[in-house]
């Protein structure tokens, strides 16, 4: 590597480049598409570079459910409220999950109070916060997808490895390849083409994705982050649709690689074995889902803490579930950036850096495609 | 959650038995967890994902997509130079 490498890497926002690629997807494209990107993070770099507004009309982006935040199950956040407000507890937990709503509250109130709540950048910080506090329990909240995966299961690893008593962990981890099933699978369904989220794959690989193109006669294009990564995915997906292809394509090469992490894999078979998980506004995917094997029970943060019947609220007003699944879009929702916005969120897909409602509020999408009375009513 | 950032591997050692590095995010020095990446050395580019790295990155592989990108650019112009004419 060179120390270029960061200039090397800028161009991937070159403007020019970005440029030819939407021109390119101008010039083939013949007909009206729906595409999915599955990664909240990638909804947000489409809105935030204005890529949704270059693209031709008739290519519909549709917003999935990777945002880790957004679906985590409400039982589970009623239950990390519980736990957080033990007098004995330090609960860590990732920033984004301060603000989601529970039934009647969020961590960030809870903290406000006097819980000890803290936010670290990554489980590892948490088994520090163990080692200095041995006679407080932390928990660390461990949501995501395949992505964090790893980094949660080395922390359960390295919990046993120094011995410690006092750490444990409340798992909400899903998994990408069921939800894509899920949705495809569904009887309203409009996804022709999926964005493969990158992370993802860079520790999962995308060989799990050929039976899936193949099954649904669908495009996966396996797609970075930045501007020209989600030009290309795009390209890559219109391609594929306008010559009637339907096969897992990599644009995100110089990260992802078809096996992906073995090591990584590796670590996350040792601790956690797939289980039934359901998802926030979606409800119950089979086989989705990550949970802690038996013998890591000790660091199962549900075990330790006996937590009473909890009964769980939704908020009447809010459709993350369907926005989740491509079926709404936020400005559908009528709490959107009237009585739901970033400082009074309803539901997580508000609150969450990767939530496609909190992007829709952020990047001025308010009334896109809305007709001025349905977003009034 | 999911946007993992590119950093360079500065410095590599161990920590508590865990292989840690040092990782230089364009001037932001931080320390981030080598574990899944027994091959990886100092002077490589990685993803680095809550503390995790996750994966080196392909110099080559980001100069090839680059270049393609470039082409269609150039296949573009004389798209638009023809037109012109
Ligand atoms: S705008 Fe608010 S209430 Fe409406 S779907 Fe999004 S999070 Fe829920």
């Amino acid at each position: 590597m060179t120390s270029d490498t960061f200039s090397m890497l800028n161009q991937f926002r070159n403007a020019n480049l970005v440029k030819a690629g939407i021109s390119e997807i101008h010039r083939i494209t013949t007909r009206h598409w729906a595409i999915m990107e599955i990664c909240g993070g990638q909804t947000h770099a489409i809105l935030r570079y204005g890529l949704d507004e270059l693209l031709p009309e008739n290519i519909e982006l549709v917003h999935g459910p990777g945002c880790p935040v957004c679906v985590t199950p409400l039982e589970l956040i009623d239950k990390a409220l519980a736990i957080a407000a033990q007098p004995n507890v330090i609960f860590t937990t990732f920033g984004d999950m301060m603000r989601v709503p529970g039934s009647s509250r969020d961590l960030f109130s809870l903290k406000a109070e006097g819980a000890q709540v803290r936010i670290v950048y990554s489980p590892l910080d948490a088994i520090k916060i163990a080692v200095e506090n041995p006679d407080k329990q932390v928990v660390f909240f461990a949501i995501g997808f395949e992505t964090t995966a790893p980094v949660n299961a080395m922390s359960v690893l390295q919990a046993k490895n120094l011995g410690l008593k006092n750490f444990s962990i409340l798992v909400s981890q899903v998994c990408v390849p069921p939800a894509m099933h899920a949705i495809l699978g569904a009887p309203q369904n409009r996804v022709q083409g999926f964005l493969a989220a990158g992370h993802v794959c860079s520790v999962m690989g995308y060989w799990e994705y050929p039976p899936i193109a193949e099954k649904y006669n669908i495009p996966i294009v396996v797609t970075g982050f930045e501007p020209l990564d989600l030009v290309e995915g795009i390209l890559f997906t219109i391609r594929q649709l306008e010559t009637g292809k339907h096969v897992v394509e990599n644009a995100y090469s110089r990260v992802v690689s078809e096996n992906g992490n073995l090591p990584a894999q590796e670590m996350i078979r040792l601790v956690f074995e797939p289980c039934d998980r359901s998802w926030r506004g979606i409800g119950e995917i089979p086989m989705s889902g990550l949970g802690l094997r038996k013998e890591f029970n000790n660091y199962n943060a549900e075990s330790r803490f006996e937590i009473g019947n909890i009964q769980t609220k939704e908020s009447d007003i809010c459709i993350a579930g369907q926005i989740l699944q491509g079926i709404k879009k936020p400005p559908e929702c009528p709490a959107f950036g009237t009585i739901c916005n970033q400082d009074h969120p309803l539901g997580a897909t508000m609150v969450s850096s990767e939530g496609a409602c909190a992007a829709y509020l952020r990047y001025g999408r308010a009334r896109k495609g809305i007709s001025e009375n349905q977003y009034a009513s | 959650m999911c946007l993992a950032v590119p950093g360079k591997i500065i410095e590599i050692y161990d920590s508590g038995g865990m292989r840690m590095c040092k990782i230089d995010f364009g001037g932001v020095i931080r320390e981030a967890c080598l574990q899944a990446l027994p091959d990886a050395k100092v002077g490589e580019f990685t993803i680095i994902h809550a503390g995790f790295a996750l994966n080196t990155l392909s110099e080559e592989e980001a100069q090839e997509t680059l270049e393609a990108l470039r082409e269609l650019g150039e296949i573009e112009n004389e798209l638009d130079a023809g037109a012109v004419l």
